[in-house]
């Protein structure tokens, strides 16, 4: 019963990105990424190729972050807006088996788009780099869809939701860079107690955000660097955060009296 | 299905003259004045290469790549364009390095210093971009001699310095690897035969039949008659 409440839910998730034109747009950005990637060709002297796929890997892995993000917000405002969510709460249905069936239909259509994506970037480079590309790329937009639902959930407000998710994954993705600069010789030698607060709160940072500098690198399809190594880590990132930001979610929503 | 829009005829007409007026007033403050001044950049030192990590968000082949055409197209300013002569050599070694530490194997940056900005009218200029491209090829000798062996012919022939000539010569010879063709690893015995060192030529050529790395037959007879060529030269120089 609850298997088959989660699996409606997640359905009209998918019908919702079809009649809200979400993959239409997606399809204007990818006509767009492929315009600007062949100007960008156009410049390259050398390396030309190298220099598409990357441009257009970049490209198309912040257009999907963003679109997919404001879906998952704006879908969920909505159903607050709308009172739908009470109406979903009023049937004999579990919180948890909402909350899943949401879940599931997001990762569903992050998982179309990024095997959109996955089938343009295939005449750039070979198809092994490019399927971990894509399954990288799902992975990354996983945990950016479950962030999105933790803060629509909290906020119930598209442009408050959708800044917490921005700053996360700026910070996500440089935390790591950010780290190298603490640790080195200028903020080393400094004594100042703010110097080590930065460094101290940046370390702490870096433990508790996912390592996303590691995700959906342009490097393995221009090098073809990509490893079983780095699928693992993906992986197994993805997993752990999603089911940090899932407990968070539902911690949530069973408080929220609805 | 009802049309979800009225017809236009329930516009004001006040509307629609606003929403002209606009758009020719838009038109007419785009060709306001004079044509604005065009103050050229000069090229500055780049940031960090910590800093550079930071904003390229996790994907630094990106941002290295991004960064290169950038700076390729900054002899290119609003339609005008600076001579190499007028680009800050230090900045732009400075850019080129850190780009080489974003995307180490990115081949752009070497082929852009040795092809491109080392065709400057400036001796002073030339050699530094040349010593750039020196320093950089031992940390990848195996991908980067192609750019060495370039500015290897440029001192030769353009700054007609056949000492440092050599010494790119020697640096892609001591480095060779089996995937470098011959040619690359010869160039030395052409400059030391210009430079009159005979005798070390010879040595070289020797050197290189002797260890067995030229198998091609072509390349031994070719060796072997330039063998001969500077032992008569030698002989004849010895008289």
């Amino acid at each position: 019963m609850a298997i088959q409440q989660i699996f409606t839910l997640a359905a009209y998730v998918v019908v919702e990105a079809f009649r809200t034109r979400f993959f239409a747009i997606i399809v204007t950005l990818l006509a767009l990424g492929l315009g600007l990637t062949r100007f960008v060709g156009q410049v390259a002297i050398i390396e030309t190729q190298a220099v598409q796929s990357s441009w257009l890997a970049a490209f198309l892995r912040l257009s999907a972050m963003y679109m997919v993000s404001l879906f998952v917000i704006t879908s969920l405002v909505r159903e607050f807006h709308d009172h739908s969510i009470y109406l979903w709460l009023s049937l004999p249905m579990r919180r948890s088996s909402y909350f899943l069936g949401k879940s599931v239909g997001f990762a569903l259509v992050a998982g179309m788009t990024a095997l959109l994506f996955g089938v343009v970037l295939l005449s750039y480079a070979p198809i092994v780099p490019v399927g971990l590309w894509t399954f990288s790329l799902w992975c990354e937009l996983l945990i950016v869809t479950t962030m999105s639902v933790l803060c629509a959930l909290t906020f119930h407000q598209t442009i408050g939701a959708f800044s917490v998710v921005l700053g996360f994954y700026i910070l996500a993705r440089s935390i790591n860079a950010m780290q190298l600069m603490t640790q080195g010789p200028l903020l080393q030698n400094a004594h100042s107690w703010s110097d080590h607060l930065i460094s101290e709160s940046v370390t702490w940072l870096a433990k508790l955000l996912p390592h996303l500098e590691h995700f959906t690198q342009s490097e393995w399809l221009v090098y073809q660097t990509g490893s079983l190594e780095n699928l693992v880590f993906v992986l197994m990132q993805t997993a752990i955060y999603v089911m940090l930001l899932s407990a968070m979610s539902l911690f949530d929503l069973y408080r929220k009296n609805l | 299905m009802n049309n979800p829009q009225r017809s236009l005829r329930f516009v004001p007409t006040k509307v629609i003259w606003l929403f002209a007026v606009s758009v020719i007033l838009q038109i007419i403050w785009h060709f306001r004045g004079t044509s604005p001044e065009i103050h050229i950049q000069p090229l500055n030192p780049p940031p960090s290469v910590e800093l550079l990590r930071v904003l390229s968000l996790g994907d630094t082949v990106v941002s290295a790549k991004i960064l290169m055409l950038w700076l390729q197209s900054f002899d290119s300013q609003r339609g005008h364009f600076l001579s190499y002569k007028q680009l800050n050599y230090i900045a732009l070694q400075a850019w080129l390095e850190h780009l080489l530490q974003l995307d180490p194997h990115s081949q752009y940056p070497l082929f852009a210093a040795s092809h491109l900005y080392s065709n400057v009218s400036d001796s002073v200029k030339q050699r530094q971009i040349l010593e750039f491209v020196y320093q950089q090829f031992f940390a990848d000798p195996h991908h980067r001699w192609p750019w060495l062996a370039q500015a290897a012919v440029l001192a030769k022939h353009r700054l007609k310095d056949l000492p440092l000539a050599l010494k790119y010569a020697q640096a892609i010879a001591n480095h060779a690897t089996s995937s470098m063709p011959l040619w690359a690893q010869e160039m030395q015995v052409f400059i030391l035969e210009e430079l009159g060192e005979l005798e070390q030529a010879r040595l070289i050529i020797g050197g290189m039949l002797v260890s067995g790395q030229v198998t091609d037959p072509s390349e031994i007879k070719f060796l072997n008659d330039k063998l001969q060529q500077l032992e008569k030269k030698a002989g004849e120089v010895n008289k």
